[in-house]
């Protein structure tokens, strides 16, 4: 798999008359099966940027490139979890799971064995039958995760998938999404807003100024996992980021 | 359309709920039978047990019009028909209105302009255009029904979330999937309460629309014909039939909107 983001620009013409500049030239080449965090304050366009690698908004200038392949539309190898629940609440969570591949015609045995395989792969099982609304919202976010792996696609991309959950609960999933990510092999952008989650999560973290999103920061992240939060090493690193964030270039525009 | 704001399915006779409940509707029978034997006068108001009686024979004939049932499914027939035509209309125009932007300016304008016409207001026009008859009675039935299917639908397809529609894309969905799979499941909530509605009004119409000059059979012909024939008695009885039937079919509308749209109310 080779993803690659070339000088993306994004303008938005707001009320009608003034231009916006949402993302100015970002480019990021994503080596296959690695963890990316996009990093940034409020409104500097990192879901915006997330929404043009996965097709469903268009870059002003630039392009996303999967395997020789532009991107212009939705794409089967790039999955999206949203922040707000996404599932559809009047399926079950194994109809739910299953939905990409009914799309794809796959048949209803197959369905079956492949959604048990990514239940219990994510310890999802005893909740193939309830509903959206029965589960708990980190369960919920599991459910979508699992619904965008089940159609097998390369990459996943993750828009601030745990900012609405509890402290706990999002320590918890983080923990989970790596264990998946490590039996998956799926090369991931998460986008998010929080040092902490980065550091923890990424091999690399693109950090970007406010609007217009410019990438400012590429830091690696080269601390083993699992991580330990508690630990020197990430303090040390999470004090790192911070630094860099802070400098001016990274939080004025 | 419901006037009870509490579901009273798990309370018992004497509950305090109950007992409120049938207060109202005893005092109106009490006082109804104590005014009946004061005036003494059935073609005013009769007294209960005539209107029973009526009740309780629903197959013998009244007056050469036909008896209470027979005329019953007639005018369920004329609701159940011009409902469907209205339902076939509304549905795919609403669900386009609210998906397209240029369907929705082209029709919007007159769709505001038709809907505060009273339906009853189109009998002279579908008398001139259908002449008296089955055609008429459908079309003043499915004006009276299409208004709120069609709000209906444009409120619960502008409700389904971009969030759904935009999953199913990233997992491969052509429009038409997008359409069927998502659009449709996620408005029919909402699409149903608009047929519930509009059955309704429906139900009323037809009604109404018996009423019309040269109309031979129905709930509505039935009652009218009773009044010119001073058999109030047989107008009570009918007025009865015919709001048991409504309550009856909006029961039937609930029921279906608790067993399979019930994720509405419990999604957030």
């Amino acid at each position: 798999m080779t993803l690659t983001i070339e000088h993306l620009s994004k303008q938005f013409v707001k009320n009608g008359k003034e231009n916006v500049e949402a993302l100015l030239n970002i480019s990021i080449d994503v080596r296959d099966e690695e963890f990316i965090c996009i990093l940034g304050p409020s409104g500097c366009g990192k879901t915006t940027l997330l929404r043009i690698i996965a097709g469903l908004d268009h870059p002003t200038s630039g392009r996303v490139v999967i395997d020789g392949t532009v991107i212009d539309s939705p794409n089967r190898k790039l999955g999206m979890i949203f922040q707000d629940y996404s599932l559809y609440p009047w399926r079950t969570v194994n109809e739910n799971i299953a939905f990409g591949l009914e799309l794809q015609g796959v048949p209803k045995e197959q369905r079956a064995a492949i959604v048990q395989k990514y239940l219990e792969l994510t310890g999802l099982a005893e909740f193939g039958t309830s509903y959206p609304y029965e589960l708990s919202g980190g369960m919920r976010q599991r459910v979508a995760v699992v619904r965008a792996l089940a159609i097998d696609p390369k990459v996943l991309l993750m828009d601030e998938p745990f900012g609405a959950l509890d402290a706990q609960t999002r320590n918890k999933l983080q923990y989970d999404l790596l264990d998946i990510w490590g039996k998956t092999k799926k090369t991931v952008l998460f986008v998010t807003h929080s040092v902490d989650e980065a550091v923890f999560l990424a091999d690399r973290i693109i950090v970007l100024t406010p609007r217009p999103g410019m990438i400012c920061e590429t830091i690696l992240i080269d601390l083993p996992r699992p991580r330990d939060r508690t630990s020197i090493e990430f303090a040390k690193f999470r004090r790192h980021v911070l630094d860099l964030i802070n400098q001016p270039k990274c939080s004025l525009s | 359309m419901g006037f009870t704001k509490r579901g009273g399915s798990d309370e018992g006779l004497l509950h305090p709920h109950t007992l409120l409940k049938v207060i109202l509707p005893l005092l109106i029978i009490i006082g109804w039978e104590m005014i009946a034997i004061l005036l003494n006068n059935e073609f005013i108001l009769p007294k209960l047990e005539s209107v029973f009686a009526v009740l309780l024979s629903p197959t013998a004939d009244i007056l050469g019009y036909g008896n209470l049932i027979t005329n019953a499914f007639t005018s369920l027939e004329r609701v159940i028909l011009g409902f469907l035509i209205a339902a076939g209309l509304a549905i795919p125009l609403g669900i386009g209105m609210a998906r397209s932007d240029s369907m929705n300016d082209f029709f919007d304008s007159t769709m505001q302009l038709l809907r505060p016409i009273p339906p009853l207001a189109w009998v002279p026009l579908a008398l001139a255009w259908f002449k008296i008859g089955l055609a008429s009675m459908i079309f003043i039935i499915a004006i009276g029904a299409f208004f709120p299917i069609l709000l209906n639908t444009l409120d619960g397809v502008k409700s389904v979330k971009r969030n759904w529609i935009e999953s199913a894309e990233l997992l491969g969905a052509t429009r038409r999937e997008v359409m069927l799979k998502v659009i449709v499941p996620g408005a029919a909530p909402t699409i149903w309460t608009g047929l519930r509605v509009g059955f309704g009004i429906a139900w009323m119409c037809v009604v109404a629309a018996e009423m019309m000059p040269g109309t031979n059979s129905g709930l509505g012909y039935l009652i009218m014909s009773s009044y010119n024939w001073g058999q109030v008695q047989v107008i009570i009885a009918g007025m009865i039939v015919i709001g048991l039937i409504g309550i009856g079919f909006d029961y039937l509308f609930k029921a279906v909107d608790r067993r399979s749209f019930s994720w509405r109310e419990l999604e957030r």
